[in-house]
């Protein structure tokens, strides 16, 4: 129950950084290389404030708000400068592994012995004082629901539905006279505040902040990604983008649990990254590994 | 209404390959003319669509619309004068947008998009009266997705799309070349009627002849960058082109 439960939570802090990447790479269509800089990016900022003496909560926002900026460079040098997206997401992120050290002053930061916002539940609920896991789940939980209605909300007004638009049919919203540029950059940083926010959540919950913590995530991210629209054939809401975030959720938990069995099977945890990278790969590319399947059916009836 | 004043435009500036355009062109087109275009390939008619919504610039030369210089307002900027209605059927819509999702976005073309919801219950009913004009039988489709319908259907709804906040000057830049011949007579009607309905100033670029002579108010034969031929449509004789 203990092991499922922390499985779980995991799956719901990571969530975060999913639906970050979500809005960037199915939204937008724009395959961003930030998120790996601005999910350390969060995570060093919350650090470094909270060893300062900031509060957990603040420090978490802050970190978030500070995470967006990040996005809003990518956007910059891309609709700006003209540069490709992919390049544009690496500069950033190659970028900020520097300032990433600059704000912690070394590699790492523990946080040891600081009150995070997990120990900030002790005082509201006495009884899960010692259960760490539980919290996690309580925290993780919150912060999912409410990522994913303001989300939901936000791609339901005119600006969400211009940025959704942007992301399918640049040529067109430009005609119908959107600034396609503005609403890339917007994506892009609230992208990047999600990302942010993962970080400062997962340096919170394991205690420190490392300058190496958000490489792969972004394949972490994707893989979650491809995992959860698998589960979009049993989601079907009237409203597809409540459907997509959903699914995001549980993708980004599934994808923990597949990760929790290998490694009980005996996997060594450094071939994780090699195993994420072939999950990701063989789900995006099985729709054509089907069509190709189809093809060759078709092949012998002929 | 419309006026393009000494307009100069090249590609590949400086370079061995460069293409002029258009030299010291000129083209006044008043309210309410239906302008029918014509000329063969690398006439300069789509760069003159293209000069005129602002997706490129010109070398030199000013462009008005309603006297209001718009030569260097971006082309999202002066898409609130100007509605577009693409070659490609696929250029128009969002196709994993919603019917109405995509017509909300049209009907927001000369505004903000701020962070009302991008839907309501009166603009559901106006879309529907509006496709019902349009008899394809997809008012009641309003939540489909724009990427299920044929291509004859989502020209017609990006005509539709075009003309939802009446645009004061209407580009059709050979917007039935793609489509089968029945379609094409199909959107062809509806663009006159949708035209001639609300009195919108318009160009359509077409390579059959037979449409310019039936459509539009004034013809137009582009040839090397120049206009060879400008005449009200009753005087032509189509048989000397």
């Amino acid at each position: 129950m203990q092991v499922l439960i922390s499985t779980l939570s995991q799956g719901l802090i990571w969530t975060i950084l999913t639906l970050g990447v979500f809005i960037t790479f199915r939204i937008l269509n724009f395959a961003d290389m930030t998120a790996e800089g601005s999910l350390t990016f969060g995570g060093s900022l919350c650090a470094a404030l909270m060893l300062r003496g900031v509060n957990p909560f603040l420090s978490l926002i802050i970190a978030g708000l500070v995470g967006s900026l990040a996005g809003l460079i990518t956007g910059i040098l891309h609709t700006k400068f003209k540069i490709q997206a992919i390049l544009s997401g690496i500069l950033t992120m190659i970028a900020l592994y520097s300032v990433n050290i600059r704000i912690m002053g070394k590699a790492n930061l523990s946080l040891l012995g600081k009150s995070t916002i997990f120990s900030a539940l002790n005082n509201i609920f006495p009884m899960f004082k010692s259960d760490f896991v539980l919290k996690t789940f309580i925290i993780g939980f919150v912060i999912c629901i409410f990522s994913v209605v303001s989300l939901n909300l936000f791609f339901k007004t005119q600006l969400g539905l211009a940025v959704r638009a942007t992301g399918d049919n640049e040529q067109m919203m430009r005609a119908l006279g959107g600034n396609t540029d503005f609403k890339k950059i917007l994506a892009l940083m609230i992208s990047s505040f999600f990302c942010g926010l993962a970080g400062a959540l997962i340096a919170q919950s394991q205690g420190y902040s490392d300058v190496n913590m958000g490489t792969g995530s972004i394949v972490i991210a994707l893989a979650s990604i491809v995992i959860g629209e698998a589960f979009l054939s049993f989601i079907k809401f009237k409203n597809k983008i409540l459907s997509s975030l959903i699914c995001m959720v549980l993708g980004s938990i599934v994808y923990r649990i597949i990760i929790f069995i290998v490694l009980n099977l005996g996997m060594n945890p450094s071939d994780l990254k090699l195993f994420t990278a072939c999950i990701t790969a063989v789900l995006l590319g099985l729709p054509k590994l089907k069509k190709f399947k189809l093809k060759l059916g078709g092949n012998k009836n002929a | 209404m419309l006026k393009l004043n000494n307009i100069y435009k090249k590609f590949n500036k400086n370079m061995a390959d460069e293409k002029i355009i258009f030299e010291d062109f000129n083209l006044d087109i008043k309210k309410g003319e239906f302008v029918v275009i014509i000329g063969g390939n690398g006439a300069g008619k789509s760069t003159l669509m293209n000069l005129i919504s602002g997706s490129i610039l010109p070398d030199k030369g000013e462009i008005f619309i309603d006297s209001q210089n718009v030569t260097y307002l971006q082309e999202h900027q002066r898409a609130k004068f100007i509605g577009r209605v693409f070659q490609d059927p696929l250029k128009g819509s969002a196709p994993n947008l919603t019917i109405e999702e995509n017509l909300s976005l049209a009907l927001l073309r000369d505004k903000k998009r701020g962070l009302l919801f991008g839907i309501s219950q009166n603009n559901r009913e106006f879309f529907k009266n509006e496709l019902k004009k349009l008899d394809l039988g997809i008012e009641n489709r309003l939540e489909s997705k724009m990427g299920v319908l044929s291509g004859g259907q989502r020209q017609a709804v990006t005509l539709l799309m075009a003309c939802l906040v009446k645009p004061k000057i209407l580009l059709l830049d050979e917007h039935t070349a793609a489509l089968d011949p029945k379609s094409s007579v199909k959107i062809l009607e509806l663009t006159e009627k949708i035209i001639s309905e609300h009195h919108i100033t318009a160009l359509m670029i077409t390579h059959n002849l037979n449409n310019a002579k039936k459509f539009g108010s004034r013809v137009i034969m582009l040839e090397n960058g120049k206009i060879k031929l400008d005449t009200s449509k009753d005087k032509i004789d189509f048989d000397s082109i």
